[in-house]
């Protein structure tokens, strides 16, 4: 079926923009980029068509990769049901984002090597969900850290924008060493990282072992998909521009990481210890995450902490047993989220670079298809039924309530934080009087092209996509639940969310300020994000920048690499400085060097007991 | 052989030696130490006489022949050396001669 076409295209739209794009036209490098992407999409969707009902995985072997002893890896793809709604998020979303980008780009300067980073992108999240081992999986995954880090640093004539680039990357680093050893580990054990030939070998392996490497694959995972401890870098990569923020740190990217524990599930249901602590982690990450979203004042700020906060309900969904919730979930997500970045660009690009809310306001009227959009995205989100958010948020929390009560209610409880904090961001930049100087204007159609496509998958994408019978064949059926109830306290929940953020914003403007003051050192706790960065600066950095300082430069570098290497010269002139003098160039010292000499001989030759 | 023991031209030839030694190292004037140097050679001329004559066979003989060859050779030219050295500096001592190291 021609598999390797699909993420081929936007590698060929990256060669050809990165080598040639400088003197290219701008209409000929949109051209290149969109092309390629919506290529990789119609093929997607050919191949699909071509496939039928994927019950059986289908995999295309295209060469052997690496052949040592009896290890055999194989660069290989598979297509089976997860893979195709991944391929078709990435294809579908990033088409449109893609598209979008023509609009928002369309001043910035490096517009070619926007695109080309962009396509890079593309190439490689195709290879990572396309792939049919962790090795290839791997080589995606790194590959999209590194177009992250080089779209975050992509202002790089901005300190702040290099500087998060940079935490992007380290950060990930330490994730990426998890998923490395867990690798190892899956080597040492199962002898092949074939996904077919590890997951159906699962149950000859002992529980410590399947636990171990759920951990470690678990690490990598919280660094891609910014969890509790390693979410640190996501709310910074905000500092790219907005059509990356959509497409890697909300709709794709960031998703790699519930991904690849679905897509693990064989060996996490046979880890039930690791299960727990994803389950934790990612209740957890969503719980604080949205309660940093409460307070931050930057629009994009707080569509990352949502980010963090969802990605966090994705894990939840997965951690208690129900991974198709969590995919469901994760296709939802890339729908609203997509939309809600994608709309806060627009109005970051209508206002000329305003991302303070504070700064906003009033903009329903100036920019109505904005508006509209993003409301749509905001009401998908806060899980008002019948839209995205509300099924797969219900599907996570039903099984969550199955799993453990007080996960449910951590879970609704965040539902509601999450409804209020993003009704807070549309309230303070839509409604009200408009607080800026710039003169907003409506963002190209081109722009608004995809906020519609978005807005109405958004809307309907739930209901249209029922991702969870569609999984059924691979993660079992979800369980029938008919408890009402709990369903209808959390869609309560995100109605009081919204309710709040209503009479905080629209109603009774004080209150905030009121409550702020009043519980002034939480506010501050929040407002500062736990001083998490602080911490981590404090406890992880400081001490490895003064011990690479202290140690190993001036220790290790100066006194022991250098000495060793200014020692080994001083020695030799020293010895030389001696053996010079033996070179002194006075006949009568030689001879008597060779007076000596042969005395020695024959002295020795005597000792010995001479010629024979 | 009868007469003279074999020991005792040995022992003569290394004294000469020995005393040609003494002579290179510690003497300054050229002309001594090229003379120094003739005293070694005839030292070992002494031997190599001394051996064939003990052993019957005449390669000794040859030899020395050869290092008597040689030496006249030398002394031609070291001699026209020393000549050209005294006309041009006016000295026999070697150490001031030495410019050649510097």
């Amino acid at each position: 079926m021609q598999l390797w076409l699909i993420p081929v295209f936007p590698l060929v739209g990256f060669l050809l923009n990165g080598i040639f794009g400088r003197r290219l036209s701008k209409a000929a490098v949109n051209a290149i980029a969109i092309g390629s992407v919506v290529l990789s999409f119609a093929w997607v969707l050919k191949t699909l068509a071509g496939l039928g009902d994927l019950n059986a995985a289908h995999t295309e072997q295209y060469f052997t990769w690496i052949q040592s002893g009896t290890l055999n890896i194989g660069f290989d793809f598979t297509v089976d049901r997860l893979t195709a709604i991944m391929l078709l998020v990435v294809t579908g979303v990033g088409s449109l984002i893609h598209i979008y980008s023509i609009g928002y780009m369309a001043h910035e300067g490096g517009y070619y090597r926007f695109f080309a980073y962009l396509n890079l992108f593309m190439f490689f999240m195709l290879t990572l969900v396309l792939a049919a081992n962790y090795l290839v999986m791997f080589v995606g995954w790194e590959g999209v850290g590194l177009c992250s880090y080089l779209l975050i640093g992509f202002y790089f004539d901005k300190k702040f924008a290099t500087n998060a680039g940079n935490k992007a990357f380290i950060v990930n680093r330490i994730g990426d060493f998890g998923f490395s050893l867990a690798m190892f580990l899956i080597v040492v054990h199962f002898g092949s990282l074939d996904f077919g030939a590890v997951f159906s070998s699962v149950g000859g392996q002992s529980e410590a072992t399947l636990t171990a490497i759920a951990f470690l694959l678990l690490v990598g995972a919280c660094g891609k998909s910014a969890q509790i401890p390693l979410y640190v870098w996501l709310p910074d990569a905000m500092a790219g521009p907005t059509p990356v923020s959509a497409l890697i740190h909300a709709a794709t990217m960031v998703t790699a990481g519930v991904y690849m524990v679905a897509r693990s599930a064989a060996i996490y249901t046979h880890a039930p210890a690791a299960m727990e602590a994803v389950a934790i982690i990612g209740l957890a990450t969503a719980f604080f995450a949205a309660t940093i979203g409460l307070a931050q004042n930057d629009i994009k700020k707080v569509f990352a902490y949502s980010t963090v906060s969802q990605l966090g309900y994705m894990f939840l969904g997965a951690g208690v047993g129900a991974f198709s919730a969590g995919v469901y979930h994760l296709v939802t997500h890339a729908f609203f989220k997509a939309l809600l970045f994608l709309g806060a660009g627009s109005v970051i690009h209508a206002l000329g670079g305003e991302q303070d809310v504070r700064n906003m306001g009033g903009l329903r009227k100036k920019i109505p298809w904005t508006f509209w959009t993003m409301v749509c995205a905001a009401v998908a989100i806060a899980g008002v039924p019948p839209f995205a958010g509300f099924y797969s948020k219900d599907a996570i929390l039903m099984a969550a309530d199955n799993h453990a009560h007080w996960m449910y209610w951590v879970g609704v409880i965040t539902a509601g934080m999450t409804a209020f904090y993003v009704f807070r961001a549309i309230f303070l930049a839509f409604f009200g009087e408009y607080r800026g100087k710039a003169h907003p204007h409506e963002s190209p159609w081109v722009m608004i092209g995809p906020l519609v496509v978005l807005a109405a998958l958004s809307l309907a994408g739930g209901k249209l996509f029922n991702i969870p019978e569609f999984l059924a064949p691979m993660f079992g059926p979800p369980k029938e639940t008919n408890n009402f109830g709990p369903m209808i306290i959390s869609v309560a929940f995100g109605l009081g969310g919204i309710a709040l953020a209503a009479l905080f914003y629209l109603f009774k403007p004080g209150l905030p300020d009121q409550i702020a003051a009043t519980f002034s050192g939480l506010y501050k706790l929040i407002y500062n994000k736990y001083f998490v960065d602080e911490i981590y600066d404090a406890a992880v950095v400081t001490p490895v920048v003064a011990g690479s300082r202290e140690v190993l430069w001036k220790v290790v570098d100066v006194a022991v690499i250098d000495g060793a290497v200014n020692g080994a010269g001083s020695r030799a002139r020293g010895i030389g400085g001696v053996l010079k003098r033996l070179q002194s160039g006075n006949i009568r010292s030689y001879a008597a060097w060779v007076l000596l000499g042969s005395v020695l001989l024959l002295f020795v030759m005597g000792v010995m007991g001479g010629l024979r | 052989m009868t007469g003279v023991p074999l020991s005792w031209y040995l022992t003569l030839s290394a004294v000469l030696f020995a005393l040609g030694v003494a002579g290179f190292l510690l003497r300054r004037n050229v002309i001594t130490v090229f003379m120094s140097i003739e005293l070694m050679l005839n030292a070992v001329n002494l031997s190599f006489i001394t051996f064939s004559y003990q052993w019957k066979q005449v390669n000794g003989h040859i030899f020395s022949f050869f290092v008597m060859v040689v030496a006249a050779a030398e002394a031609a030219v070291g001699l026209a050396i020393i000549l050209t050295v005294f006309k041009n500096r006016a000295t026999l001592n070697i150490d001031d001669v030495s410019s050649m190291k510097d």
